[in-house]
């Protein structure tokens, strides 16, 4: 139990990782979706519905093998720049979660977006402003008030959404734990030590979300 | 097209079967983890310390760690702990738990962490008023729990629970790694078969949508019924 703790440890490292990238990389796609979502060309707009309904429709695994093992199948795309990247798991599964939180954090922010009152943008409208300030100095600040609750949760569900990266061939935080679960036979120790270590990173994301609540949260 | 033919020339067939059993699997779990909600509802809205603690880690334990890791612990050190119970009783055969049931059972105690928290919100959101009623009532607590609290409870419910049976439903992926044979699983063994990964994982993706969106209807009828006279 005790020489494992350093080895989850260095693995916890590599979780961290994935998830911060795919987080970064998330929320500029959730932002993205969630412009196309309140856009009034109904084409767009069903297609923004349409990348969000199945990215949340479908298991996470199986958008991460698709990536993983199916690209790679289409000869032409194996010939472009873009393998370079995708023929790494690596970046296979950032590139899946980010894909899948990307999802998640549209549907957050197009209900923030939907929830500020029209009064705000009459206000900023009748004071002049034009549509592009409103849109950066009102909508944004107060969208990311509102969704931040939500968002603490998508961060948490991400976290333990890293764990899959250990199916394609990933040593994460899960990967590891299985590896020497797998050569010990010892699961319920390896078990305690890594969901101990899942459950610290948890508590902190929760205080994190808590304490930005606290510091942007305005009295109603 | 031709992959998907039934019979021995396409994967038709076994992909219907692994589809029933990504079904099955999903049920199964959906009904364990109504057991431990059962049982972990109580015991997170009681006045006791200890139990109210017990209830507490439970959600925020199975709720903290990831589904995969939940899973392979049931994989590997299930039968392991079967046997130790087993071996109390003075039976030392060895014993080798059905993949169904570790993942079922694995999903279902996950499940049941999101179910408790559902059941939880849904008690508190009723009026004191109705609790207070009963008791002036004179009812006994088994008929004012089932007849009076239950219903309403539900009617609150719902809606959260279809989110807890689509999470249920995405889950069973997972116990693809223990080889248990549903969706993706079946994929896997065909995408390696036919050295075809794009189509069959596309596939699976499809069915995934099919089932989400299918029982999304089924869960909408549902709640319109039990919402009458709302």
């Amino acid at each position: 139990m005790i020489t494992s703790f350093p080895k989850l440890l260095d693995a916890a490292v590599v979780t961290l990782k994935l998830l911060s990238l795919s987080l970064f990389f998330g929320l500029f796609i959730g932002l993205l979706f969630a412009i196309l979502r309140l856009s009034k060309n109904k084409i767009i707009n069903k297609f923004a519905y349409g990348y969000s309904y199945v990215f949340r429709g479908t298991p996470l695994l199986v958008q991460i093998f698709i990536i993983y093992f199916g690209l790679g199948q289409i000869e032409y795309f194996r010939s472009t720049f873009l393998w370079v990247v995708f023929k790494e798991p690596y970046w296979c599964a950032i590139i899946a979660f980010a894909l899948n939180t990307g999802a998640y954090t549209s549907e957050i922010l197009r209900s923030a977006f939907q929830t500020i009152k029209p009064g705000f943008i009459e206000a900023g409208k009748s004071l002049g402003i034009s549509n592009k300030i409103i849109f950066y100095k009102i909508q944004i600040p107060i969208a990311i008030r509102q969704s931040l609750p939500a968002y603490g949760n998508e961060i948490i569900l991400m976290m333990k959404g890293t764990s899959l990266a250990s199916t394609v061939t990933l040593m994460d935080l899960t990967g590891v734990a299985k590896y020497i679960i797998s050569t010990t036979f010892k699961p319920i120790e390896v078990f305690i030590v890594a969901g101990g270590i899942y459950l610290f990173m948890t508590f902190i994301i929760h205080n994190l979300i808590k304490f930005l609540e606290k510091k942007y949260g305005y009295s109603q | 097209m031709e992959l998907l033919a039934f019979g021995k020339t396409g994967w038709g067939d076994e992909l219907f079967i692994a589809t029933l059993m990504t079904i099955a699997v999903s049920i199964t779990a959906m009904f364990i983890g109504f057991l431990f909600a059962l049982i972990f509802t109580p015991l997170k809205l009681s006045k006791n310390k200890f139990f109210n603690f017990i209830g507490n880690s439970y959600t925020t334990v199975i709720r903290g760690v990831p589904e995969l890791l939940v899973i392979y612990l049931f994989f590997f050190g299930g039968s392991g702990a079967v046997m130790y119970v087993a071996s109390i009783f003075g039976y030392n055969e060895y014993i080798e738990i059905n993949a169904f049931i570790t993942g079922s059972f694995a999903i279902g105690i996950i499940s049941g962490a999101y179910s408790t928290e559902v059941f939880r919100g849904a008690i508190q959101s009723i009026d004191r008023g109705q609790f207070e009623a009963s008791q002036v009532l004179g009812l006994k607590r088994f008929v004012y729990f089932f007849r009076v609290i239950m219903p309403q409870m539900l009617r609150l419910a719902i809606p959260n629970l279809s989110n807890v049976w689509q999470i249920t439903l995405k889950d069973t992926s997972l116990i693809s790694v223990t080889g248990l044979v549903e969706i993706m699983r079946q994929s896997y063994i065909a995408a390696g078969s036919t050295r075809d990964p794009l189509f069959f994982y596309s596939f699976a993706a499809v069915l995934y949508l099919l089932l989400t969106f299918l029982s999304m209807k089924l869960i909408n009828r549902l709640e319109i019924k039990y919402s009458r006279g709302f």
